[in-house]
């Protein structure tokens, strides 16, 4: 199964700067790899319901209240951050996106 | 060559603690001075946090002294694979993105490690964020085997492997996502158990494929691991996926035998280039299990060739999700941009490493409009039906046995050029992970370069009891008790024995 993969494509939607040469590589180490996960399609799973989750459990739920205990302190959930502002995280502008 | 004779496992050690032939620090002082000679040759650590290991020891004395007996591992220097936040001590997941990372908060299972009185030595090396068979992927270095130190020490918990194969802790806690604790366990001559999907909490690792990543121990011994297990064990509110309900101890049948045990022995089909030597051993243990009373059968897993496939596709498609949290915001490396998607493509070019980025990339596109279905639709199906394979064989077998790695470990560098051979490595491990279900690693024997082969055991979902019954049984029956031959001068031998 020869795969047509859109290597840039698909870094962009990762969020991944590469240069040229990367891509070159990554894009064929990666049709490699897909052409023997490929084999999946051999296996006749049709009807066969996906399993996305091996423990077979009910989504349980917690009072829904302020947990105290489950919080971080704000300095210390802003510590590891690059760059801080009035007790925010500094980001570059996020506006002049293309 | 000797043997690290003056570093006990841990139930030595927990005897002498209790008869006052050793004190906490006195042992904690005999490991670090082991890991002062051995850590310059094997890189098994990236941080060693001697300080803190000792305070701990003096205090567990304290206890000790003052009546107050935490239980088996009061006293034991545990080390911790470096995708476990701990709190105040630096956690990389040996990644660039995370150098210098100090976690706000600990990982469950470290502090129930804590809280039954195990001391906390430091955080071992991996592959970077647990993508790798090697430890070579780790962006501060590869780790090395204990045993040879031109090979790997099996990965992606090889630093941990390494650690314990050298006597530079008496236990360790390693991750699971695909094998990255059976197969260092295996690489290194150590026990080495993936539990069941939900019985140790996640909360605190930094997840790599969050369906499939399950907190371990490695040790020694079955006891040691089992010990280990116990302590980590049980629900934690704080993980959504942890298993609510009360769970027979892993320890719990230990030294009932073989006596009756129904084994099914998977059939490999050939096709996954086992060694000979690991064949070998492997038959010869089956044959040992078989003459101490467990009753064997073949047993066939016809979707288990299409495992290894669904498997990567499934945890790179979990991969690419998990790691999107790291975008140069909240915490870790941050490269400059002239705007916010500019700053997180460059932060997450930069910080990646290669094999990290390629997962990236096909769990993105395994998962993008168009692929989804073929591809990660395709391996949830199969994934399934895995699933039923092993529930059908479950019916008729107590366990089910294989080798681990079809390998011993590979020359550090001999596969890292060609990412689907390093993937080969974990054929015989990821199916359980895709099942949620536990195995463990037994090691039985050295081939012919002196180097450990290793004997996988697996069991239904919670089946930990029956699993390290048959696992203490094998382990008693093999007479291999291993330990790396180190020279007082030389260290571990390059070339082997």
């Amino acid at each position: 199964m020869a795969l047509d993969i859109d290597i840039a494509h698909v870094a962009r939607l990762a969020r991944l700067e590469l240069t040229g040469e990367e891509l070159e590589n990554y894009g064929r180490q990666c049709a490699d790899i897909l052409e023997h996960a490929a084999r999946v399609s051999a296996v006749d799973a049709d009807g066969v319901e996906p399993t996305a989750h091996p423990m077979e459990m009910d989504a349980r739920l917690r009072e829904d209240r302020t947990a105290p205990e489950r919080m971080l302190d704000r300095d210390a959930a802003l510590a590891a951050a690059p760059a801080v502002e009035n007790h925010f995280f500094r980001v570059p502008p996020a506006l002049e996106e293309d | 060559m000797t043997p690290p004779a003056d570093i006990p496992d841990i139930a030595g050690a927990g005897r002498a603690l209790r008869d006052g032939s050793v004190t906490a620090l006195g042992l904690a002082e005999r490991v670090l001075a082991r890991t002062h000679m051995t850590e310059a040759q094997l890189h098994a650590y990236l941080t060693l946090d001697s300080e803190g290991l000792r305070a701990a020891a003096a205090a567990a004395d304290e206890e000790l002294a003052a009546g107050r007996d935490r239980g088996p591992l009061h006293g034991i220097p545990v080390a911790v694979k470096d995708n476990m936040c701990t709190l105040g001590l630096e956690t990389t997941a040996a990644s660039k993105m995370l150098a210098g990372y100090v976690p706000p908060y600990e990982a469950t299972a470290v502090r129930r490690l804590r809280e039954a009185g195990a001391l906390i030595t430091g955080k071992t090396n991996l592959d970077e964020f647990a993508m790798g068979s090697s430890t070579e992927n780790s962006a501060f270095g590869p780790t090395r085997n204990p045993w040879r130190t031109d090979r790997v020490p099996g990965g992606s918990s090889g630093g941990s492997a390494a650690a314990v194969a050298a006597g530079m802790a008496l236990g360790a806690l390693g991750s699971d996502t695909g094998g990255s604790i059976r197969q260092p366990a295996a690489m290194c001559g150590l026990v080495g158990i993936k539990p069941t999907y939900g019985r140790v909490s996640r909360y605190g690792l930094i997840a790599f494929a969050s369906s499939l990543d399950q907190i371990g121990p490695l040790a020694r011994t079955v006891s040691d691991a089992a010990c280990l297990l116990d302590a980590v064990s049980g629900y934690d509110p704080l993980d959504a996926t942890s298993y609510p309900h009360r769970m027979e101890p892993a320890a719990a049948r230990l030294d009932r035998g073989l006596e009756g045990l129904r084994v099914g022995v998977v059939d490999m089909r050939g096709g996954a280039g086992v060694e000979s030597a690991v064949s070998e051993a492997f038959s010869k243990t089956a044959a040992g299990m078989e003459a101490a009373g467990a009753r064997l059968r073949e047993v066939d897993l016809p979707t288990i060739d299409a495992a290894l496939s669904a498997y990567y596709l499934i945890a790179p498609a979990e991969c690419s999700a998990n790691l999107a949290r790291f975008d140069g915001v909240r915490y870790g490396l941050r490269e400059k941009g002239r705007n916010t998607a500019e700053m997180m493509s460059r932060t997450r070019a930069e910080g990646f490493g290669p094999e990290v980025t390629r997962r990236i990339l096909l769990g993105t596109f395994a998962l993008s409009a168009g692929y989804h279905d073929a591809f990660y639709g395709q391996a949830q199906r199969v994934r399934t039906l895995v699933r039923r394979d092993f529930d059908r064989a479950y019916e008729s077998c107590d366990v089910l046995i294989s080798p681990t790695s079809p390998t011993t470990a590979f020359p550090i560098g001999s596969r890292t050029a060609d990412p689907m051979t390093m993937y080969m490595s974990d054929v015989m491990t990821v199916a359980t992970n895709l099942a949620g279900h536990p195995a463990v690693n037994v090691p039985v024997g050295l081939d012919g370069d002196g180097l450990p082969i290793g004997f996988q055991i697996m069991a239904p979902a919670l089946g930990e009891p029956v699993m390290l019954q048959a696992a203490a049984a094998t382990e008693a029956r093999a007479g291999f008790r291993p330990a790396a031959p180190y020279h007082p001068e030389r260290g571990f031998a390059e070339g082997g024995i």
